[in-house]
């Protein structure tokens, strides 16, 4: 059987569908924001960081846990609305190109920083390690984090789904995202759009801090930055133009990392990296308009 | 008393080194249509760009009820009671008919008698609200005219503007869309048509003001919808 030849089994089954879980918030959290701007925030990872390094101070002090979530959300939604308010807003009106290379600057800052206060080394987040410990269930030993990272990604997807559905800022921030000009014109408040977008991709990059320093509770300088990049590979290989398609393509992206991370014998786990962009240029050469979006809707549109 | 509603004064409008608009004055009152007609590139779509806050006048002055406006953003001078029917219509294909009109909504100054105006709204335009639930980008043209000028209608305006209404309609939606105006007109409100059919817009409006490079050419009243001789000339002057 093919499963058992590439050596995976139920755990690397559920562990990538956790990583895929994580992966597809932080393509949401991406995806709401280049969906409004059409800006692609390269500084989302330091978000991530950020989030993670409260969680550390507050580990390192023997903090509750409560407090430690509490101070993550806390930094990294100041640091989403200070970006939007610093770096996104005065430079809406400009080119994609400027925004892009801004979000670059402010995530070489952010790193900078952290690297200036913490130091190379890093910091442990230590305080739910014990959802690495695994339960059983009918024989096959599963890590809880995979099951908290599904169920709490699955949570998270069905509010956002109800935010955008049923309320009138997520209608006001669907519409923003087809056609700003036009939204403006019927009396959308541009800010108060923004504002929402800003603040529910910050809220996703907070719960990702958390998730992911449960995976990796070493925090450094770097911390999710190659979560990032193959992210953002993902909701480009999925299609950027729409939210479904670009949590579809972050999801695929994080369950191929963690299936091949599982089935790679661990001496060539060094080339996981290498075959996932390979896969990405490769899908990309085929669909340019991304894996999940339908025929014939493939162009971004621009206003 | 007599502060018109929507008052323009000596508008101009540049795109970089070209002048779209230049010089332009007019208005517009309580249950009056004007007319701004003339050939393409005359300037009557950056004239509506100007009053919305979607372009910023290089000199002149727009006011609402005597308050400027210049210098406003978009979504507020919308909520200063002005509705703009885009060019193009503009509607969003992916959202339902019934979603487009609540983004109209965005634009009232208050929500107090919202399903007021909507029954209102659907009284004009029962094809809309027999589609409520379908995508928008599923309607004909003439339907999608039709809505984008429900949606402006939700928002409460006493200002609409339209963006050529009747472009790319079939004739029997021009009948239509034209009727719908003169009723809207006999609701009050203050209609500023930008048109390419110079002569049905002659005939509807009270005064129409003939564009041409960016100037006011003439103005002429209903009873020069017959003269072609008059609206030959001001074209080609």
């Amino acid at each position: 059987m093919t499963v058992a030849l590439l050596n995976i089994d139920w755990q690397t089954l559920a562990d990538a569908t956790g990583l895929g879980a994580i992966y597809a918030l932080m393509a949401v959290g991406i995806g709401l924001v280049f969906g409004v701007l059409r800006l692609v925030n390269f500084a989302y990872g330091q978000l991530i960081m950020a989030g993670a390094y409260a969680l550390a101070f507050a580990s390192e002090r023997g903090w509750p846990v409560s407090v430690g979530i509490v101070l993550c959300f806390a930094v990294v939604l100041t640091l989403s609305l200070l970006m939007d308010r610093i770096v996104f807003r005065p430079l809406r009106a400009q080119t994609p190109a400027v925004m892009l290379v801004a979000t670059f600057a402010v995530a070489f800052l952010l790193q900078s920083i952290a690297l200036l206060w913490f130091g190379p080394l890093g910091k442990i987040a230590s305080s739910l390690a014990t959802l690495n410990q695994p339960v059983t269930i009918s024989g096959v030993d599963i890590r809880k984090i995979a099951i908290v990272a599904t169920a709490l990604a699955a949570v998270c997807l069905l509010a956002l789904v109800l935010l955008l559905e049923r309320t009138r800022v997520g209608l006001h921030m669907r519409a923003a995202a087809m056609d700003f000009r036009t939204a403006e014109l019927l009396g959308v408040r541009a800010g108060r759009v923004i504002s929402a977008a800003v603040l529910v991709s910050g809220v996703l990059a907070a719960i990702v801090a958390v998730m992911l320093t449960v995976q990796n509770p070493l925090v450094t300088p770097d911390f999710a930055l190659r979560d990032t990049i193959l992210v953002l590979a993902g909701v480009v290989l999925g299609g950027m133009n729409r939210l479904v398609s670009a949590t579809l393509g972050g999801f695929a992206i994080g369950f191929a990392s963690g299936l091949l991370g599982g089935a790679l014998p661990t001496n060539q786990s060094q080339y996981l990296p290498s075959f996932l962009f390979a896969a990405v240029i490769l899908v990309l050469l085929v669909r340019p308009g991304g894996l999940f979006t339908r025929e014939g809707q493939q162009a971004v549109e621009r206003v | 008393m007599s502060v018109p509603l929507l008052a323009v004064e000596g508008l101009e409008v540049r795109h970089g080194a070209v002048t779209a608009v230049h010089g332009l004055s007019l208005e517009v009152d309580r249950g009056e249509i004007v007319g701004l007609i003339g050939p393409n590139g005359a300037g009557k779509s950056s004239t509506l760009h100007a009053i919305m806050g979607a372009v910023r006048p290089a000199a002149g002055d727009v006011r609402v009820r005597g308050e400027s406006v210049v210098g406003k953003r978009p979504e507020a001078v919308a909520r200063t009671g002005v509705a703009l029917v885009p060019e193009g219509r503009r509607i969003f294909a992916d959202l339902t008919v019934d979603e487009n009109l609540k983004l109209g909504l965005a634009g009232r100054r208050t929500h107090d008698g919202a399903d007021d105006d909507l029954a209102r709204v659907y009284e004009l335009f029962p094809a809309v609200e027999e589609s409520l639930k379908r995508k928008a980008g599923t309607l004909s043209g003439g339907q999608q005219q039709q809505l984008a000028i429900a949606r402006a209608l939700v928002a409460d305006p006493e200002v609409l503007l339209l963006d050529e209404p009747s472009l790319g309609l079939a004739p029997r939606m021009v009948d239509v869309v034209f009727e719908t105006l003169a009723a809207i007109r006999d609701r009050g409100l203050a209609v500023l048509l930008v048109e390419q059919r110079a002569q049905r817009t002659v005939a509807l409006a009270d005064r129409s003001h003939v564009l041409a490079n960016g100037q006011q050419r003439l103005t002429l009243g209903p009873e020069s919808a017959g003269d072609t001789a008059a609206l030959v000339s001001a074209y080609m002057a």
